[in-house]
């Protein structure tokens, strides 16, 4: 197969959008983390189910402004969302950056009374105690379960929105993207969750042991569509553009997807401070994004 | 005299190009565009660059100059004597246009003559377009902070006036008019260079298998690739990667979701979780 040739010019995409993906990202992942373990049904997973809906809506804050920042004409944002040109609603599904504006707007709505109803709960603003009575038990299951349709979007769209391009690596990669994004998101949100209960006496230990384990699952779930996305680009004969001084980002990636596996099995890892581990995490997740996005503009 | 709501397009003979560049003065002129900082590129003539928010207009200079051991290295090994290709470059105002497909806005839109235009009043500087044109067409207009491309002159051809390119080339290189006419022109062209020897010589984007067919397309005198343009394998949609990246997402989504839960529930099941427990909700 003869090399993809690419004559695009890049967007000019920077920092404000990879501000974007990681918070989206962590957002969209940690709500998800909360609604899973509200359906593994043990309630003594409630106090870290509260902290990732807590960490979602927080995680949720910067993203409509970076996106807003980022926009040569900020103040026309709301043109995603309303045509100006022949009037109504923009919604052109075939345009991952219109479907994503639309699932932004529905998921800060799931992610904001999830969020009030943790809040609540912990005791923090006892005037959304209604919505939190609402949301306990199926109700709160069922909102949960849409929420994190769109949350899990929000955390793979990104990764669509870069493919459906003409722009070296991006394109090249097109399908291992959204979900290694996505994998990425989960893993960073579980270190997220992690890093947070070690801090927290509401958490249950186990939980902790738990959420640990699901972000190995998650690693390796990343690592092998990262292998994919990699082996793509290859066969399209971009590899070099994400290779050469990228090897450092790649390195930190490396280190955030191996530092969960290192906590577990090795004991010098042990003497590690436990906020090692989803630092790196965290890290590496940042780092994946910034070398995708900055790497194939070069 | 007005223009019928037809397509209306450009057909670029690069045969003829001299270079002269009156056809990037004139786009300047008529569309008030004040140009880049001038900079110096030593080893080429072409000192514009490339197509941006202030070139819609770019005379391409493909400097085909053996080197001092008399190879031709860059792009293509010459043969006939042609030192230099030059090409009026420009938006293709595509059938099926990638930057339309992009945009979340509406703010491009194809217009009553089957052009591509931006409105730079609903355009708000998400650069999607910038990304997906597989020409490297549309740049980012940092002063105005939307993006911007060649118009094909909307406002003259509203007035029934040629575009100020055509109207300014002084070898017809840049032809304007109906596209269904330029096709016969081109055709007519083509057979004159073939039977004059230029075996290379090729229409691009006259028929529908570059981007549905280009209402600017043009007559090269080499490979696509040799002009920067995309050839057949490799001028593709962007929405191609819509429905993989989707299912790509989903997919990992269900796995992620399964182990996710099995990793939650497992732990239980095991009765890893009462030992370890250090404090229980209250709820």
């Amino acid at each position: 197969m003869p090399p993809a040739e690419h004559f695009a010019a890049a967007p000019e995409w920077q920092w404000w959008i990879l501000g974007y993906f990681f918070f989206g990202g962590i957002a969209g992942g940690s709500y998800a983390l909360g609604t899973l373990l509200r359906f593994a049904g043990d309630p003594r997973d409630e106090g870290a189910a509260r902290i990732a809906f807590i960490a979602s809506f927080l995680a949720l804050i910067p993203c409509p402004v970076f996106l807003t920042l980022d926009l040569g004409q900020p103040l026309r944002f709301w043109h995603m969302l309303v045509d100006t040109s022949e009037g109504g609603v923009a919604f052109k599904p075939w345009s991952p950056m219109s479907l994503g504006s639309w699932a932004l707007l529905l998921f800060g709505l799931f992610s904001f009374v999830s969020f009030l109803a943790a809040v609540a709960d912990v005791g923090w603003f006892r005037a959304a105690s209604p919505i939190a009575r609402i949301l306990r038990g199926g109700a709160g299951l069922v909102w949960s379960a849409v929420g994190t349709v769109f949350g899990l979007f929000i955390c793979a769209y990104t990764g669509v929105l870069l493919a459906v391009s003409n722009q070296p690596v991006w394109s090249d990669g097109g399908w291992a993207l959204g979900g290694m994004f996505l994998a990425s998101a989960l893993s960073g949100s579980a270190a997220l969750l992690l890093l947070v209960a070690r801090s927290r006496r509401d958490v249950d230990a186990d939980t902790a042991n738990r959420l640990e384990a699901a972000d190995r699952y998650f690693v390796i779930l990343e690592a092998l569509l990262i292998a994919i996305f990699l082996v793509t680009v290859a066969v399209a004969g971009t590899i070099g553009k994400v290779l050469g001084v990228w090897i450092v980002l790649w390195l930190v990636v490396a280190l955030g997807l191996l530092a969960p596996f290192a906590m577990a099995r090795w004991d010098v890892a042990r003497r590690w401070p436990p906020v090692a581990a989803p630092l790196l995490a965290l890290l590496g997740v940042l780092a994946l994004r910034a070398v995708v996005i900055f790497s194939a503009q070069s | 005299m007005a223009w019928q709501e037809k397509p209306l397009g450009f057909f670029t003979d690069t045969s003829i190009c001299i270079g002269c560049k009156a056809c990037e003065v004139a786009c300047k002129e008529w569309n008030e565009l004040p140009g880049n900082a001038a900079k110096f590129t030593a080893d080429s003539f072409d000192n514009t660059g490339q197509l941006d928010a202030q070139n819609w207009r770019h005379v391409q200079f493909i400097e085909q100059v053996p080197d001092n051991t008399g190879m031709v290295v860059t792009p293509t090994p010459i043969a006939g004597g042609q030192a230099w290709l030059m090409m009026s470059d420009v938006c293709k105002h595509c059938k099926n246009a990638s930057c339309l497909e992009v945009c979340p806005t509406n703010a491009l839109m194809r217009t009553e003559f089957d052009t591509v235009y931006i409105q730079n009043d609903v355009c708000n500087g998400c650069r999607n377009c910038i990304s997906a044109c597989p020409y490297g067409v549309i740049g980012f207009n940092e002063d105005k902070g939307i993006a911007q491309k060649c118009t094909l002159c909307y406002d003259r051809l509203q007035g029934g006036l040629q575009p100020a390119c055509a109207k300014a080339c002084p070898t017809e290189s840049i032809k304007f008019g109906y596209v269904e006419d330029l096709h016969a022109v081109a055709d007519q062209r083509l057979a004159t260079l073939k039977a004059a020897g230029y075996q290379k010589a090729q229409l691009y984007g006259r028929d529908d298998k570059v981007y549905g067919g280009l209402n600017a397309f043009f007559l090269l005198m080499d490979k696509p690739e040799v002009y920067k343009l995309p050839n057949e394998a490799n001028a593709t949609l962007p929405s191609r990667n819509n429905l993989p990246g989707y299912v790509g997402g989903v997919a990992t989504a269900v796995i992620g979701l399964v182990a996710g839960l099995l990793a939650f529930r497992n732990g239980r099941m095991n009765g890893n979780g009462a030992n370890n427990t250090t404090t229980t909700n209250t709820r």
